[in-house]
């Protein structure tokens, strides 16, 4: 076992975080730490202008091939750029679904045509993607898709009905992957084709969901004759499962560093108001505190374990199959953690009439945290079945 | 950065489970823990002599195999899942570290070798009813002529009444906290000190009392300078604690092991109960508990290597003794309850082996700091340094 990253490496992460430090200020300042989780509404136009910024120093898309542009960096490497990206107050991406999943997928799956056409828009930081997967009857059950894909043969085109539901940044986004039935007497997984559909057009409409913090981070899409060029679908009809679940296995744990950072700026400055509000001289609050900080020092081994363990049979590691229930149920605890050390504060909002502080927004909606992406629940189910051989649930 | 075993560390760890599996049999621990010496004095000599386990990480120097912590991780946890009944974490997690941390080359010369040959050792240093910390030391020790005496008390010694070799922490009469602490090594057949097993709900580890009456040591039974101890003791107990917690996360295994194994087997209204929600989301949670427990523990055992070695990220060591035992400690007494639990009823016999990781599980947890005493000590570096 060996802790330390390789001199390439650590020289690799000095020229990440000078690049940073260089070009993440003057008109970006205001926007570091922004646009995170929770804060995905916030300075939209500023952080696509960043995108590009980011693109034009090769700073897109580094794990791709260098064919599609990219940088073939190494695991290590994109972990250190996710870390330093954080740390340095990178803002929240608004290019990370082209990035990490639909760029890979393409990739993986694509036509060499769609390949062309989609991924330089990704790679230089100007055409953003949502990702229209879940409905409102498919949300664990997510083969449970309703939406119809109907090839016209007058038309040439797709024509897609349906209702897609959760589509995180769908009101700025030119492009929606979707999954929906090509057979309309199928059922479950089998019968889904995987479609490459423009937001622009009159077949599609985008409305906000409120949530509990006033913010509207997700939407709703209705398809009503929405349509796609006849070469916009992903595979064949019929595999659209097959593209769905390995585009949800191209992300392999590379952000979740950067994403713990994000949480340590969280605990920091949790820690900051304990010793300056006396909740530092609590013994339960002291105990939490530390407890929060073991939690978060422990999630970082868990990754540093995913990371190193390259299963060669490409099946994920049980470290990796606890990674979403782990992380979710710490940072919806340190959401509590945080309004109980800030007591009787915790319920003042600074702005009229709901301007949230940051603490306060990430309290709320850490409670999302533990719902989406599949719920804990889904989560002990796949730990239960697929890590420790555990009978399978009924599915209907 | 590669944080999993390497191929030589993956075959250790094999050949543990392989070895283990077969002596450390669930009739082989009863029968060693219903005495009061509490080990095997054949299975002790086969590991020590044959496989040298004790001598793991010892260097080769002293006779031993000059393996890493990492290896010693490996195979404590092994150990833990088979809750093997044999003075090893009180010889190479509290003794050898000591020696290791605090010895003189001639102590280590001498007692090292004589580990590696298959003598056993341990390490007193608290009173009745104290907490595992500086204050704990009440044991005296005074100057006179070349030499010292000491004198007092303790209890909770890991297997104190079967040790060949004893580390004793004592300290100048009259000094309190962390000053006038030192630590003596000698044998435990030294004249003035008298031993005696302490029946222990935990049957698998055993404990002693050992009292002190005008023992007369030589100077050079004293390890390192007089009344500056302390740094050392604290970072080899932080070291038997990163032992300790790798220990836990074999009992936590063990305890989700054996449960997922008998309700996959229990048939309750015509369906295996594994089969139910209920009781795969407490599987699910105990095989969390255990990675996480896993992740923390090999940690520490990496920063414990460079803290042995003086590496850079040696200076992390009470940090990442602290997580570990704060974490594996909670960990497998969750599983082990769980476990109980998911057994029902025959979870409470003594029949099944469940009981006896509940019972380890807690004892673990005691030993050298529960989890809120690890929270504590990180909280006061998180929150009692620096400006407000």
């Amino acid at each position: 076992m060996k802790l330390s990253f390789s001199p390439e490496d650590e020289r690799f992460r000095e020229e990440v975080a000078i690049w940073l430090a260089d070009n993440l200020c003057g008109e970006f300042e205001p926007i570091r730490f922004r646009g995170g989780p929770g804060d995905e509404h916030s300075f939209v136009e500023e952080r696509k202008a960043w995108e590009q910024k980011l693109a034009e120093g090769g700073w897109t898309c580094i794990g791709w091939p260098k064919q599609y542009g990219g940088r073939a960096a190494s695991v290590e490497q994109q972990v250190i750029f996710n870390e330093e990206y954080a740390r340095a107050g990178g803002p929240g991406r608004m290019g990370h679904i082209g990035e990490t999943l639909m760029g890979p997928t393409l990739i993986a799956f694509g036509s060499e045509a769609q390949r062309e056409r989609y991924l330089p828009g990704i790679r230089a930081g100007r055409e953003f993607w949502c990702q229209g997967y879940s409905e409102p009857s498919a949300g664990s059950d997510l083969a449970n898709v309703k939406s119809r894909a109907r090839l016209n043969e007058g038309t040439g085109q797709w024509q897609i009905n349906g209702q897609k539901v959760w589509t995180s940044l769908a009101h700025e986004s030119q492009y929606v992957f979707v999954i929906a039935r090509t057979d309309p007497d199928s059922s479950a997984h089998k019968g889904l084709g995987f479609f490459l559909v423009a937001m622009d057009q009159p077949g599609v409409t985008v409305r906000p969901i409120e949530q509990l913090t006033g913010t509207s981070e997700f939407n709703e899409v209705f398809f009503d004759d929405a349509v796609c060029a006849a070469d916009d679908i992903v595979g064949a009809p019929g595999e659209g499962w097959k593209v769905a679940m390995g585009l949800l296995g191209f992300e392999r744990g590379v952000s979740t560093l950067g994403q713990q950072m994000l949480f340590q700026n969280e605990l920091d400055e949790i820690v900051r108001v304990a010793k300056a509000n006396g909740a530092a001289c609590d013994p339960a609050l002291r105990q939490r505190i530390a407890e929060a900080h073991i939690g978060l020092r422990i999630m970082r081994f868990n990754s540093m374990r995913m990371l190193s363990g390259g299963g060669d049979d490409g099946s994920l590691q049980k470290e990796a199959m606890i990674y979403k229930l782990y992380w979710s149920s710490w940072h919806r605890n340190l959401g509590k953690l945080a309004m109980d050390v800030l007591g009787a504060e915790s319920e003042i909002v600074p702005e009229a009439p709901y301007g949230l502080s940051r603490l306060q927004s990430m309290y709320l909606f850490t409670r999302a945290d533990t719902i989406y992406g599949g719920t804990n629940q889904i989560q002990r189910n796949i730990i239960a079945e697929r890590a420790l051989g555990m009978p399978r649930e009924p599915r209907g | 950065m590669e944080f999993r075993f390497t191929e030589e560390q993956q075959m250790i760890r094999d050949t543990a489970e392989a070895f283990l599996s077969e002596v450390s049999t669930a009739a082989a621990v009863r029968e060693a823990m219903a005495t009061e010496r509490g080990y095997s004095d054949a299975l002790w000599q086969q590991i020590s002599e044959e496989l040298m386990w004790p001598a793991l990480h010892i260097p080769e120097a002293f006779g031993g195999l000059g393996l890493g912590f990492v290896e010693l991780a490996a195979m404590q946890e092994q150990m833990g899942r088979t809750l093997l009944c044999a003075p090893f974490l009180s010889t190479v997690g509290f003794a050898v570290n000591a020696l290791l941390v605090a010895g003189s080359e001639a102590q280590q010369t001498a007692y090292l070798g004589d580990i590696a040959a298959g003598k056993t050792a341990t390490l007193a240093f608290m009173a009745p009813g104290s907490r595992p910390d500086a204050d704990a030391i009440q044991a005296t020790c005074r100057s006179e002529g070349d030499g010292f005496v000491l004198d007092g008390e303790y209890r909770y010694v890991l297997d104190g009444h079967t040790a060949d070799i004893l580390v004793l922490a004592a300290r100048a009469p009259g000094s309190a906290g962390t000053e006038g602490v030192s630590l003596f090594v000698l044998p435990a057949s030294t004249a003035g000190i008298s031993r005696e097993w302490l029946p222990t709900m935990d049957q698998t580890r055993k404990q002693a009392r050992i009292v002190l009456e005008n023992v007369q040591v030589e100077r050079s039974a004293c390890m390192g300078e007089p009344g500056q101890a302390w740094p050392a003791l604290a970072k080899t107990l932080d070291l038997a604690t990163i032992a300790l917690a790798a220990e836990q996360v074999g009992v936590a295994q063990q305890a989700l092991d054996s449960s997922v194994a008998y309700t996959t087997e229990r048939v309750q209204f015509g369906r295996t109960i594994a089969s139910y929600q209920a009781i795969k989301h407490k599987a699910a949670d105990m095989m969390l508990k255990v990675e996480a427990a896993r992740s923390a523990a090999y940690y520490a055992a990496c920063i414990a290597d460079e803290a042995l070695a003086g590496g850079p990220l040696g200076s992390g060591l009470a940090e990442a003794a602290s997580i570990a035992k704060a974490y594996c400690s909670e960990a497998a007494f969750f599983n082990a309850g769980c476990g109980i639990q998911l057994h029902g009823g025959v979870g409470i016999t003594s029949e099944y082996d469940i009981q006896l990781y509940f019972k380890r599980a807690k004892s673990a947890e005691t030993l050298l700091g529960d989890a809120a005493w690890h929270r504590e000590r990180l909280a006061q570096q998180l929150l009692d340094g620096g400006e407000a």
